[in-house]
């Protein structure tokens, strides 16, 4: 205790060229690129040691253009494709300057993150879609994580863990002071330059409230329980522009026996497609084969979120039960329907009447998981247009399904300098931002994958690099 | 047989890796997991004697402690190993030798010690052991050939026999039935030797924090070829006493004696710097409790290389009967302790590789 208070006492109060908030990607490679262009940095993390890293533990890839092969990256993925696909999710909110800066940047990041110690490896089974557009971390997040915290000790970036910045005192659009709570005790520092990389606010349920009720209390977050947006809301209430809708997140449906956050990727269900989905009261209620599920994996989310008591169940037979990866939670069988029911909390007669009107409905098709068949219902409201076969061999399979958060869309508006702008348009003199609590400016809605590292990787080093020369000057 | 408290938990582990998998690339292991849904115990075993302890899945794991999922690959898998080491022991009683291996090794240790000056005690007249010797069969004169030859003789026949069943009786349970080729048993075979695994997908191990390094390996390979070219020392002076009719001591530029040099050195490197390494490492993703199997077998390892390099060195004085007798005493004891120390993971490891081989070249 006496080492971390003199730790402590030693900045207090201290005059320091870059402060970072936050312990993620976003943060990292901010503070990595300030310290290498000659700026003394402190680094802030609200989080533990040991849970460091905050939703970008839990990542596996980056996104990155590149005209020929690449190291694990194969064929080509040039910009105009890569913008054709980041026009597609977000249905043009999206800020096309930023947006194409961002994409070129992304061609030289695997080189860099390599000197920085992150290796790759080649795309996971399951995931050769992606082996083409995405590079994947040896390890995952959480090693890349480590790579960054390594590289940036060893360069002299001050980490201080079990801290939280509370409040950035912003007067003419210049930070003043910065406040934080730091192991329990108060901590004010005085830096020339301040680089904001604390992600979205998504583990805060009070302000999902705000937006969504009382359904949020029964939201799981799938990342860092860190993500508090106490720095997003500070700065939004000091006059700085938001950007990304408010109202919007990333949810996806997820395994309701998912701890309450940090779940990360194993608790996602792939069944889905391959599967029927009934609510709380035993009921279908949307096309569970509107599409491959990687481009529904996100509407389920919100479609679960949107019934009563944020609950679904999704329900498949024997047949069906190989076709997806496997939960890291246990299937809940029954020999019977009603059995499967009752294990589930459903009304077994409801479960029953909606399977058997589901299954005279199915019509014969050939079926083909790895594509969209034509395997249909007809005649059944509402339908399911592909991968739809009968429910009929036991044993029955049940799988409850809740709302996951990923992260949130609303955040701070910046510039190609990555520098944070005010309401009247002008940027602030010495405040930056990268990583989700930007993320909105260029990805205002949906959801591309690999794409929220590859955007914090970009403005966490032009974030550093500018807030390292304004300090320097 | 109910399964295991430490069966139950690396399965538990393998079903979340196995809806994970973001460390495929550090070893076999996942890939080889991602090959099943469920894991039988078997399946389980084969899985845990693939795993190389690099210690990489722990510190890049999202659920490491103290996430509520507590997942700890190389914790778990190093407790699973060593409950197969017991589970496959030739004779089964001497299965117990596994329980507080450590004092088991000392103890063995002590005790081959104490036979090895027994009979020269009884079998060769007093002041043996303080003579000096020299020339042609001066080793004789401290412990007869005859001894000499039938005691080690007898304890390597019957400690390689139970390797070999115990190898057996694993393959039995972990091999699933796989016809095996040539081609696999050489693939296997060339993991072991190179130990690939231990590479961390090519970075190395962790061996007391988030950094990669290669030490490990390296060290694992001067031990495990100085061991080979001890061995192969031996035999050479076996050859040489027998069937040549020269009997030992050596001169310096002989083949036994070179091999046991360049063996002895490479043992004594490995195993000092395994033992430090050992000592420095995080016990967060180790298994203390079986540290003092671990520690006794690499300082077996050392004792017997010293005292062979301490003997080369000072043969020609009157510390050779005691430092002959030492030695002797020591590499008695590891050929008995061959089967029943952290010695025989170099068995499942390899047959371990061999069923990867198998299952990817099927
Ligand atoms: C399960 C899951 C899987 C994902 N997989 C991928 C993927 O494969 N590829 C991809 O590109 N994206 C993925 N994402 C999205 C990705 O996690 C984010 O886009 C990215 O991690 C954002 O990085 P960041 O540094 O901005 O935020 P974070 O990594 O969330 O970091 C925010 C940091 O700020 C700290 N912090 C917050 N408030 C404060 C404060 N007031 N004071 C001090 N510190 C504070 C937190 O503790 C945390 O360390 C995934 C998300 C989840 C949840
Ligand atoms: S060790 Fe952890 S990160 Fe690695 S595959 Fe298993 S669960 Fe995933
Ligand atoms: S070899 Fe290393 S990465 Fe593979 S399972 Fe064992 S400890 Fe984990």
């Amino acid at each position: 205790m006496t080492v971390k208070m003199s730790a402590l006492s030693g900045i207090e109060g201290r005059k320091v060229d870059v402060l970072v908030v936050g312990g993620g990607n976003a943060a990292l490679c901010a503070a990595i690129a300030a310290r290498e262009a000659g700026a003394s940095v402190i680094l802030l993390e609200h989080a533990p040691r040991e849970l460091r890293g905050g939703n970008s533990r839990h990542t596996r890839n980056l996104r990155a253009m590149h005209d020929r092969p690449e190291g694990v990256l194969v064929e080509t993925y040039g910009e105009a494709e890569y913008w054709d696909d980041l026009l597609r999710v977000t249905g043009g909110e999206t800020n096309e300057e930023l947006a194409r800066m961002t994409i070129r940047a992304s061609a030289g990041l695997p080189a860099w993150m390599e000197a920085h110690g992150v290796h790759f490896q080649p795309s996971l089974t399951g995931t050769l879609s992606l082996g083409r557009t995405n590079a994947f971390f040896l390890g995952g997040g959480k090693a890349l994580v480590n790579a960054y915290y390594q590289a940036a000790a060893k360069l002299g970036v001050e980490i201080i863990y079990d801290t939280e910045v509370t409040d950035l005192q912003l007067e003419d659009g210049t930070v003043r002071r910065v406040t934080a709570v730091s192991r329990g005790f108060p901590l004010t520092l005085l830096p020339r330059s301040v680089v904001v990389a604390s992600g979205g606010f998504q583990a805060n349920v009070d302000w999902l409230k705000e937006y969504w009720g009382e359904a949020a209390e029964n939201f799981i977050i799938r990342g860092t329980p860190y993500a508090q947006g106490t720095i997003l809301r500070n700065l939004l209430g000091q006059g700085v522009q938001q950007i990304g809708d408010p109202m919007q997140c990333h949810a996806v449906a997820i395994d309701a026996r998912a701890p309450k956050f940090d779940g990360g990727i194993v608790t996602r269900l792939d069944c889905v497609p391959f599967s029927i989905v009934v609510d709380r009261d035993g009921k279908r209620f949307y096309d569970e084969g509107e599409d491959v599920w990687p481009k529904r994996y996100a509407i389920w989310g919100r479609l679960v979120a949107q019934r009563p008591g944020q609950i679904a169940y999704a329900i498949v037979d024997a047949k069906a039960a190989k076709l997806f990866m496997p939960s890291v939670f246990p299937a809940i069988t029954g020999a019977t329907i009603s059995e499967l029911a009752n294990k589930l909390g459903l009304a077994p007669s409801t479960l029953e009447t909606t399977i058997s009107t589901y299954n005279k409905a199915v019509q014969p098709g050939n079926f083909d998981g790895s594509k969209l068949d034509d395997c249909k219902t007809m005649g059944l409201e509402p339908p399911k247009t592909h991968w739809a076969q009968t429910i009929e061999t036991p044993p029955f399979i049940g799988y409850p399904l809740s709302p996951g958060i990923t992260f949130t869309y609303l955040g701070v508006q910046v510039n190609e300098r990555a520098e944070v702008l005010m309401q009247d348009g002008k940027p602030a003199s010495n405040l930056w931002a990268s990583g989700e609590i930007m993320a909105g400016n260029i990805l205002g809605r949906g959801y591309l994958a690999g794409f929220g590292m590859t955007i914090g990787t970009v403005f966490g080093r032009i974030a550093g690099a500018q807030a390292a020369r304004h300090a320097r000057n | 047989m109910p399964d295991s408290q430490i069966l139950v938990e690396a399965r538990r582990e393998m079903e979340i890796c196995n809806a994970c998998r973001y460390c495929e690339g550090f070893c076999a292991v996942f890939p080889a997991m991602a090959l099943e849904r469920e894991f039988s115990t078997p399946d389980l075993t084969y899985l845990a004697n693939l795993c190389h302890n690099c210690q990489g899945c722990y510190y890049a794991c999202q659920y490491a402690p103290p996430h509520p999922f507590g997942v700890n690959v190389p914790q778990t898998f190093a407790l699973l190993r060593e409950e197969s080491y017991r589970q496959y022991a030739w004779p089964a009683p001497l299965a117990r030798a596994f329980e507080k291996n450590g004092l088991v090794v000392a103890l063995t240790t002590a005790g081959t010690l104490a036979l090895v000056l027994l009979l020269i005690g009884t079998l060769t007249s007093p002041g043996t052991l303080t003579s000096a010797y020299s020339g042609p069969g001066s080793f004789y004169n401290v412990v007869p050939w005859a001894a000499m030859t039938i005691v080690a003789l007898l304890t390597l026949l019957f400690s390689l026999s139970a390797l070999t069943i115990g190898g057996l009786n694993f393959w039995r349970d972990a091999g699933k039935n796989l016809s095996l080729r040539s081609r696999d048993i050489a693939l296997g075979l060339l993991d072991a030797l190179t130990l690939k695994n231990l590479g961390g997908g090519g970075h190395g191990c962790n061996n007391s924090d988030e950094s990669f390094s290669q030490s490990r390996r390296y060290l694992h390979h001067a031990m495990a070829y100085g061991f080979m070219a001890c061995f192969a020392a031996t035999c050479s002076a076996a050859f040489e006493a027998y069937a040549l009719n020269l009997p030992a001591p050596y001169p310096l530029l002989s083949v036994p004696v070179v091999l046991g040099i360049i063996g002895g050195a490479g043992l004594i490197i490995g195993t000092s710097g395994l033992i430090r390494l050992k000592i420095i490492t995080s016990r967060a993703p180790a298994a203390t409790e079986l540290f003092g199997a671990d520690f006794a077998l690499l300082a077996l390892l050392w004792l017997a290389a010293a005292s062979g390099l301490m003997l080369l060195a000072f043969r020609a004085t009157d510390a050779m009967g005691t430092l002959l007798a030492l030695h002797l005493g020591l590499i008695l004891s590891l050929f008995v302790l061959l089967p029943y120390s952290k010695f025989v993971h170099g068995i499942y490891r390899t047959l371990a590789l061999v069923r990867n081989a198998a299952e990817g070249s099927n």
